[in-house]
């Protein structure tokens, strides 16, 4: 520690800090461009020098670290004249095109300028002139404008893990850019547009839309992962203009990913603004009473008539804590136990040894001090880009993180080990590990030196294991694929095994923003609130879909794109006497197999809470009014429950509900679960299996309406399927443009792409969009024609 | 990738790889300067964006950040030349010693602007940055050699003696 002053104040600081960072500590405010506390230094718009007594000269206050006893002045005629004078060195390139700049009001620029700068220039030339660029969808440039900062370089290069924008040229000539003619492709891209201190990156589809002063703002939490990231939303004249991340060190930091920036333009899209009711395949507008009136009596009818066990709950696992406790609750008290929120998933012999919620094993923040991970079935860069960016922190610093998947995805990090396989190859991958660290010595959990016996270990699998137990800290983590997949319970009791042994912490990243909460709440077949065991079992997704019940009540769900069997759901709803629908939109397919559309309010519009895969509860409050008629789901469950005259729902608002939850639940749930065992090892045939994931901008029915998200090249290239060249080459596909999948007696026909990062014997189907909606996921065995 | 590699020849990779092995293993990118010289002379005397990026790969470079060092440095070139490059620095020490004389005389004796190339493909004329000569000023390059304390009469002689 040293002891230095800055303006007059006394202040203690960590040796070899900048001047700028314990300023900033201080309260002392020094003007900046091109320094930012997430980035590295690069001191070269000179903005921040101030007057260090005994230097020469001012100097950078980003590139100086602090020496004991040093006396720095920020505001001394010294430090003014220098910061002046780099302001008018700043303006010389720079327009005066504030009133029509999108950056004005909120410009770092222009603030500095009334703050710092004079009120004159000397210079009198022509000012240069740059082309702007066209980065795709989602970033406008103003080229012109900027001040070349290289902030957003060196986020391309130190944050996002991919160099896309740079400097080229020299000195009058030099230019931000891309060079060729190319799109800004990181999932993270957005956030160029808050670290430019100009008006030279500004939001494409926010443009000209409002200007920041006319704008209200909302605290509010991501609705599209499981971590939860901290957002604002800006509305105005009760509409989301846009969605800015909040500082949040534990979660997001100061990040947020493209999905959860830009989705906001999905909420304005095809939405259901009226009760609907379907009379004898007629379609009508009806007020709210009717409709919910008619929702209860026909439960009632089904109920007398078949059994409360014909009634069926399916939601989303992005619905809130309190809509999944409310949901819940209504069908436990109609007398029915059939409540699932997990759409995608197929194998839930496990359910009884389950956790009380899934979570991540570590705190968020942790991910960035891992020595090892392991990963198996993730594609964490798209599915969870903040926990993809903690884990390339970890890498950066030296973690060995190592995959298993059946597709080598494009990682912002290199990986330690990669093992590309079929999955139904995961679990003899997994047991290799297991059998590796057995040899080593570690005691197994009961029953896995059996089931290990016969696999012999590759070089590969030692390494992992190796790598794993020499780890201080180090996790094993099961992608949002792997809760997919049809040999969960084996793969998850191998991952618990290989954890167990090398003392790793097991994990899991889950589907939505609120799985955990959506266990905790007891939207599981199985268990009522806090994990405690249902007293009445009732049926899971697949069950209530395979054995067709007479009524469903769906909320928060588009089942064409987030059931993992589309058709077998939709042949399932159609077929019920009654479906009813909690949605926040409408489409045609929903009004062919629905007989009740309830317009719900999307994650804006609406309090809440979201329970992190962390076991954070976030709560929210709505940002807008829902559209139309339509209600905050909490709202219209509580007067349903009323309508249905169940007892105990007399809510008056979100927090009444959540803190009854919260009355329920204990401290420290056991995050682990129960060990059992698998029987046996399954191995794959010689069959061609799927590999599939939700792609990034498919996960939801706001993202699948964003209009700049479906215009990225991430988006575009989600309608083909693709496999190696082996495999077409086996099946006389090499040359073909299309490919015939059929599963289950279906078929379709999608675009087909070579991709050597496929694993043998796959093929890669993406899931949750238009051209594979048919397509049936819950199959692994596939087969191809041409 | 294979395809892009194809385009290097195999002397140029062969230079490459000496300059590769000057530096550490993780520091490949160390040889992108000499890497992209020996791609320059390879062609001509200039450079593609094909051919940055066929640097780029071969050095587990980002693309973007071969073409910053191949637009910073005024030896290289973006389109094609005359076989000699004749670089006059017009900066702030060779402007005060009459650097527009220089230039003025090599377009005259040269009959083309700066920027242009001679019709018989020899001599390709550019204005550059300060060649760190200012101690020689005016100056010029003449390909990899410099040229110092520049007069008209000396032009004429260093370039009679190209004509041969």
């Amino acid at each position: 520690m040293v002891t230095i002053e800055i303006d007059g104040q006394k202040l203690e600081a960590e040796s070899g800090a900048m001047l700028i960072e314990v300023a900033d500590k201080a309260g002392i405010y020094i003007p900046r461009f091109c320094y930012h506390e997430k980035l590295s230094i690069a001191a070269n718009c000179r903005m921040c020098l101030v007057e260090v007594e005994k230097a020469p000269k001012p100097l950078p206050a980003c590139a100086t670290p602090v020496m004991e006893g040093m006396t720095v002045h920020t505001k001394s005629p010294k430090a003014l004249a220098a910061q002046r004078g780099t302001m008018e060195f700043l303006l010389i390139n720079h327009p005066l095109d504030c009133p029509i700049c999108d950056q004005g009001g909120e410009c770092d620029l222009q603030e500095t300028a009334m703050g710092y700068g004079g009120d004159s220039s000397e210079y009198t030339d022509a000012k240069r002139v740059v082309k702007d660029k066209n980065l795709g969808s989602l970033i406008s440039t103003d080229m012109t404008r900027c001040i070349h900062c290289t902030r957003c370089v060196r986020f391309g290069q130190e944050i996002a893990g991919i160099m896309e924008l740079g400097a080229t040229g020299r000195g009058e000539h030099m230019e931000i850019g891309t060079y060729v003619e190319k799109s800004i492709d990181s999932e993270l891209s957005g956030n160029m547009i808050d670290l430019c201190p100009v008006g030279a990156l500004t939001s494409k589809p926010f443009r000209y839309t409002s200007r920041p002063w006319e704008l209200s703002a909302t605290e509010t939490i991501a609705p599209h992962d499981c971590l939860g990231s901290n957002i604002v939303l800006h509305n105005r004249f009760d509409k989301i203009k846009r969605a800015l991340p909040r500082d949040n060190e534990d979660i997001n930091e100061c990040w947020i990913s493209d999905r959860d920036r830009f989705s906001y333009q999905g909420l304005s899209n095809d939405r259901l603004l009226q009760p609907m009711i379907k009379e004898r395949g007629v379609w009508q507008e009806v007020d709210w009473e009717t409709a919910l009136t008619k929702v209860a009596q026909s439960f009632d009818t089904i109920r007398e008539q078949h059994g409360a066990n014909q009634i069926g709950a399916l939601l989303s696992p992005s619905s809130t804590l309190e809509e999944s406790f409310l949901l819940q609750k209504l069908v436990r008290d109609l007398g029915s136990s059939n409540v699932d929120h997990r759409m995608r998933q197929l194998d839930f012999s496990a359910d009884d040894t389950a956790p009380v919620y899934p979570s991540l094993g570590i705190k968020i923040r942790e991910l960035d001090q891992l020595d090892a991970a392991l990963l198996v079935g993730s594609n964490i860069r798209k599915e969870q880009p903040i926990a993809g960016h903690r884990l390339r922190k970890a890498a950066l610093a030296g973690a060995k993180v190592s995959l298993v998947n059946g597709l080598d995805y494009e990682l912002s990090f290199s990986a330690a080990e990669t093992i590309i396989v079929s999955p139904s190859c995961y679990a003899s991958e997994l047991a290799g590990i297991a059998k590796a660290l057995l040899e080593k010595g570690a005691s197994a959990p009961g029953g896995i030196a059996n089931l290990v016996n016969g696999v012999t270990v590759s070089q590969p699998q030692r390494t992992i294991a190796q790598q794993l137990s020499d780890g201080d800290k180090s996790a094993v983590i099961l992608g949002t694929q792997l809760l997919h997949h049809h040999d969960y319970a084996t793969i998850r009791a191998l991952a618990i095994a290989i954890a167990k042994m090398s003392h790793s912490s097991l994990g899991a990243l889950t589907d939505g923003a609120n799985s955990s909460g959506a266990w905790l709440a007891g939207a599981v077949p199985h268990r009522v609130v806090d994990g405690v065991a249902a007293s009445r079992v009732g049926l899971n997704t697949q069950q209530m879909l395979t054995q067709g019940l007479r009524s469903y009540i769906l909320l928060g769900i588009e089942p064409e794109f987030d059931v993992i069997n589309a058709q077998q759901a939709i042949s399932a709803l159609s077929h019920a006497e009654l479906t009813v629908m909690l949605s926040a939109y409408v489409s045609d397919t929903m009004r062919e197999y629905a007989d009740v559309l309830l317009p719900i309010g999307a994650f804006s519009e609406t309090s809440g809470t979201f329970v992190n895969i962390e076991g954070n509860w976030q709560s929210f409050t709505g940002s807008v009014p829902p559209p139309g008629e339509a209600r905050p789901a909490w709202k219209v469950l509580r007067v349903l429950g009323n309508l249905c005259q169940v007892e105990g729902f007399d809510y008056t608002s979100s927090e009444e509900v959540r803190d009854e939850v919260a009355r329920m639940t204990t401290d420290s749930p056991d995050l682990l679960g129960g060990w059992r065992c698998p029987a046996e090892l399954k191995t794959g045939g010689g069959e061609v299996y799927t590999v599939s994931d939700v792609p990034m901008y498919a996960v939801d029915a706001i993202v699948r309406r964003a209009s700049a998200l479906q215009n990225t090249v991430d988006a575009k290239n989600t309608q083909a399927a693709s496999m190696n060249s082996r495999c077409a080459e086996k099946h006389g596909l090499t040359d073909a443009n299309q490919v015939r999948l059929s599963a289950s007696g279906v078929e379709i026909s999608l675009p087909l792409r070579i991709n050597e990062r496929v694993a043998d014997n796959c093929v890669y189907v993406p899931a949750a969009v238009s051209a594979t909606m048919m397509y049936d996921f819950s199959q692994q065995a596939v087969q191809i024609q041409r | 990738m294979s395809e892009q590699r194809s385009m290097l020849s195999e002397p140029v990779i062969r230079e490459i790889e000496k300059w590769i092995k000057r530096y550490p293993p993780e520091k490949k990118c160390s040889a992108v300067i000499p890497a992209l010289h020996a791609v320059q002379r390879d062609n001509g005397g200039w450079l593609t964006t094909e051919l940055m990026d066929a640097v780029a790969d071969y050095l587990g470079m980002a693309r973007i950040a071969v073409y910053e060092v191949g637009t910073f440095y005024s030896m290289f070139v973006h389109e094609p030349t005359g076989r000699h490059k004749i670089n006059v620095c017009t900066n702030v020490s060779c402007m005060l010693c009459g650097s527009d004389e220089i230039v003025a005389h090599l377009q005259r004796r040269l009959g083309i602007k700066l920027g242009e190339t001679t019709a018989d493909n020899k001599f390709t004329l550019r204005e550059v940055e300060c060649l760190a000569a200012c101690g020689g000023a005016p100056m010029m390059q003449v390909d990899r050699a410099y040229y110092e304390n520049l007069t008209p009469e000396k032009i004429d002689e260093i370039l009679d003696g190209m004509m041969e």
